[in-house]
């Protein structure tokens, strides 16, 4: 039968039942054809024998992960029927596949380079040779926008059809930022300079990243921690929630020119990340998050201050808000802006607060909870409009709920700094597993895999950002819309360009 | 002659009051008053850099635009003090004095080739053409009311003792305000501060320019502002006051001209740019009922 594991839970790699490709892709379409399953991360790494696929489908009604498995022999033909024919979602990881390991998709609709690595299917494509799709007309014009960014964010090129203002598509071409993270996780040895990788995927997800990897190494390690290391990880993970989308809502009154809001919430989100340097020396939480146990403890006095901080906080915000929410002029730039359906965003298998706005809500947290969420709950929130105000309007929300999260968990938990252990960088890994965890950070899911060999030792690494599964969305949401609203668009999804390229 | 001079004299400050305005609400600290001075000075020792797909267009358009809008200024009386020139129907060859600095900024925009200043022009020329009903209705209407139509003239006669005055230089005040703000690019039509090119509208056009002719656009944004504010602080400056309040009403006017762009730029988003033609209609809109009004308060039409 197939496969169910529990989010952070390991598993011995001969368990691993390896269907036919036939078998495999009926279960597939099957089990993702329901609406409460998406797929968290479908890879293939070199195994003896050829090339082992392997697929995690998180189900939300049951809350677990079905795994499923394939296996490409070395003297098959490396052509594969393409799944995303039935299942869209799955295009990304096809292109994916694709692109590392030279398999050829049969009828894949899209079947682009997604990030030019160096071991691509087609070595000599290189990245100014992206297929971009055209219209040949006389109407219409292209726009064609970065890679260079105008601003200071990351790069990536934006390629408009255009009907005068009207933008007809828009094909998003990324992979300027691929550092090869996961042959890294491999290539280095010592779990400290993994650390500081998981930490670097994304850098606006530091402790995201970081709590995917430590809960992924600790259950192979197959030990127990404390409860309290637990807590504290998720208590870092919501107040980086909270600052970045505190940062986002001001990014979006920048793009909307509203000064006020731009200038009030962006001193907010300072009050945040200096907490996040109070407590562990870096406003962005790197080091805060080690395997094993912690060098920055959660105190009494921590937590006092982080009362005052909240308590500060929550009188500006709510203040700011009221004035910034209200305001008929950021309602009417955002409002009908980059609609994006239901049924797209389910088509697209998206994740985190992006689909959360288009009705479907899709929360690690309370779907695939891990300790400190199974002990406090947490209520997630969803909106149905699915446009640029949606977004905006959810994260205002997320921010309080979160809020609420840290005052419950700060109400019913003793903190006390002979609780944790110190970090512990040589923890001895199962041999030959298979683990997966899973983390709401603050854009959605994260998900790492990781492979032992039969000395235990890393012998693959599975990074999926959420923006793997919402770059998409962002093109749809453009479709006849106006071209001067694709910033504000951007913004309101903030998905990662280097979580992405990887 | 006297009020070029003071039209030229309060220019440059524009832009730097309107910065203190907005850097002051949003709690920040900003450099002087006379920064956007050093700014265009800094330009002017730089030379300017030509894409080889520019043709001499591009290269002249700058200057062009200057001219245009300082020529423009020369028509601008300050309550009783004459402008520079004054003819029958000057208001006119103004409006269209500007609008020919903006048609070359235009077509230079296109000479570049970029699909951004291409967008940034064709947005350009649809506000502009969407704004002259605005000025030309109102001016009918000063013209309709005071039976003058030179500038001066208009000016002059303006403050004869009826309540339609009051009216009339409130919703003029109102309606010239925002002219002042589409032709400058400001708030809710654009965002001068934005890094977000696809929704620009002015400085998408300016994006090739650079080192003296960048700092020529810049000069003639600031007396365009001027000019406007000018034009607004006759609406209040009455010509029997003496001289000297005159004058400093006028710089008040200014001021405070240059304070409420602020204000108005803190405390709004911008317009989404679909929505910008139904905006600026709405003007011309205002226009419209201030000449009908004028029309029938004057008697030129009588309803039955």
């Amino acid at each position: 039968m197939m496969l169910r594991l529990k989010n952070n839970q390991s598993v011995d790699l001969d368990k691993l039942e390896i269907l036919a490709y036939d078998a495999f892709s009926s279960l597939a379409i099957a089990l993702l054809t329901e609406e409460a399953n998406h797929c968290a991360a479908y890879f293939a790494y070199k195994h003896e024998l050829g090339l082992q696929f392997i697929m995690a489908i998180a189900d939300d009604t049951h809350h677990d992960l079905i795994i499923l498995s394939h296996l490409l022999k070395k003297e098959d033909n490396k052509t594969l029927e393409s799944l995303t024919q039935s299942i869209f979602a799955l295009h990304i990881f096809e292109r994916e596949l694709h692109e590392n390991f030279g398999i050829e998709f049969k009828n894949h609709p899209w079947q682009k380079p997604v990030r030019f690595p160096q071991n691509g299917a087609n070595p000599n494509l290189q990245i100014n040779d992206y297929p971009f799709y055209t219209i040949k007309s006389k109407e219409l014009h292209e726009v064609g926008v970065g890679p260079i960014h105008a601003g200071i964010i990351e790069p990536g090129h934006f390629r408009f059809i255009c009907n005068g203002e009207k933008v007809l598509h828009l094909e998003i071409q990324l992979g300027y930022q691929h550092r090869g993270v996961e042959q890294l996780f491999l290539d280095k040895k010592q779990n400290l300079q993994r650390h500081l990788l998981a930490e670097n995927i994304a850098g606006d997800t530091v402790i995201g990243h970081s709590n995917v990897f430590v809960k992924l190494i600790e259950s192979l390690s197959d030990k127990e921690f404390s409860e309290q290391l637990q807590i504290e990880r998720s208590l870092a993970l919501e107040l980086e929630r909270i600052a970045i989308h505190t940062g986002d809502i001001s990014a979006l009154c920048t793009d909307a020119a509203y000064l006020l809001g731009a200038s009030v919430f962006g001193t907010l989100r300072t009050l945040i990340i200096n907490f996040m340097q109070f407590w562990c020396g870096n406003r962005f939480g790197k080091s805060l998050v080690r395997m094993g146990g912690t060098h920055f403890p959660f105190t009494e006095a921590l937590k006092q201050e982080l009362r005052t901080v909240l308590q500060a906080f929550e009188t500006q915000f709510e203040e700011m808000v009221c004035l910034a929410y209200r305001l008929p002029s950021i309602q009417n730039r955002f409002d009908f802006s980059g609609i994006l359906t239901k049924r797209q965003a389910q088509l697209l298998g998206m994740v985190g607060i992006s689909a959360r706005v288009c009705d479907l809500p899709r929360d690690i947290r309370v779907s695939h909870p891990d300790f400190a969420y199974q002990k406090f709950t947490y209520q997630t929130l969803s909106l149905e409009k699915g446009d640029v105000f949606a977004r905006f309007l959810l994260k205002k929300r997320d921010i309080r709920n979160s809020i609420a999260w840290i005052k419950t968990v700060l109400d019913n938990f003793e903190f006390s700094e002979t609780n944790c252990e110190k970090p512990n960088y040589n923890l001895a890994l199962k041999p030959n597993s298979f683990a997966i965890s899973l983390t709401e950070a603050w854009r959605g899911e994260i998900c790492h895999c990781a492979l032992t060999d039969k000395a235990g030792a890393l012998k693959h690494y599975k990074i999926t950002d959420p923006s793997m599964h919402n770059w998409k969305a962002l093109e749809l949401s453009m479709r006849s819309m106006e071209i001067s609203d694709f910033p504000i668009n951007n913004k309101s999804y903030n998905l990662s360009y280097c979580g992405h390229d990887l | 002659m006297m009020s070029l001079f003071f039209i030229l004299i309060t220019a440059p400050f524009f832009v730097g009051i309107i910065l203190k305005v907005k850097a002051k609400f949003a709690a920040r600290k900003l450099p002087s008053i006379l920064q956007p001075f050093y700014d265009v000075a800094r330009l002017f020792k730089k030379g300017a850099i030509y894409s080889t797909t520019t043709s001499f267009i591009f290269k002249i358009a700058p200057l062009v635009y200057f001219v245009s809008v300082l020529m423009a200024a020369l028509f601008i009386p300050i309550g009783s003090l004459k402008g520079f020139l004054s003819f029958n129907a000057d208001f006119v060859y103004f409006a269209y004095l500007l609008a020919f600095g903006k048609f070359m900024m235009i077509i230079a925009a296109m000479d570049t080739g970029s699909s951004f200043e291409g967008m940034g022009a064709n947005r350009e020329a649809l506000y502009s053409m969407l704004i002259e009903p605005a000025f030309f209705i109102l001016i009918a209407s000063l013209a309709l009311f005071t039976d003058n139509n030179s500038f001066y003239g208009l000016f002059l006669n303006l403050h004869i003792s009826t309540n339609l005055s009051y009216i009339l230089g409130l919703a003029a005040i109102y309606v010239l305000m925002y002219i002042a703000m589409i032709e400058n690019s400001r708030s809710p039509i654009d965002d001068a501060k934005t890094h977000l090119e696809l929704t620009m509208v002015h400085e998408v056009m300016v994006l090739d320019n650079s080192g003296f002719d960048l700092a020529l656009i810049h000069i003639a944004t600031w007396i365009k502002f001027s000019i406007y504010g000018t034009l607004i602080s006759n609406f209040i400056i009455q010509n029997e006051w003496p001289l000297a309040l005159q004058i400093g009403s006028f710089f008040f006017v200014q001021m405070a001209f240059a304070g409420v762009v602020g204000l108005l730029e803190s405390f709004r988003a911008r317009n989404k740019l679909e929505k910008n033609p139904q905006w600026i209609i709405m003007l011309s809109a205002i226009a419209i009922v201030l000449f009908l009004t004028t029309l029938i308060i004057t008697q030129k039409i009588i309803l039955y």
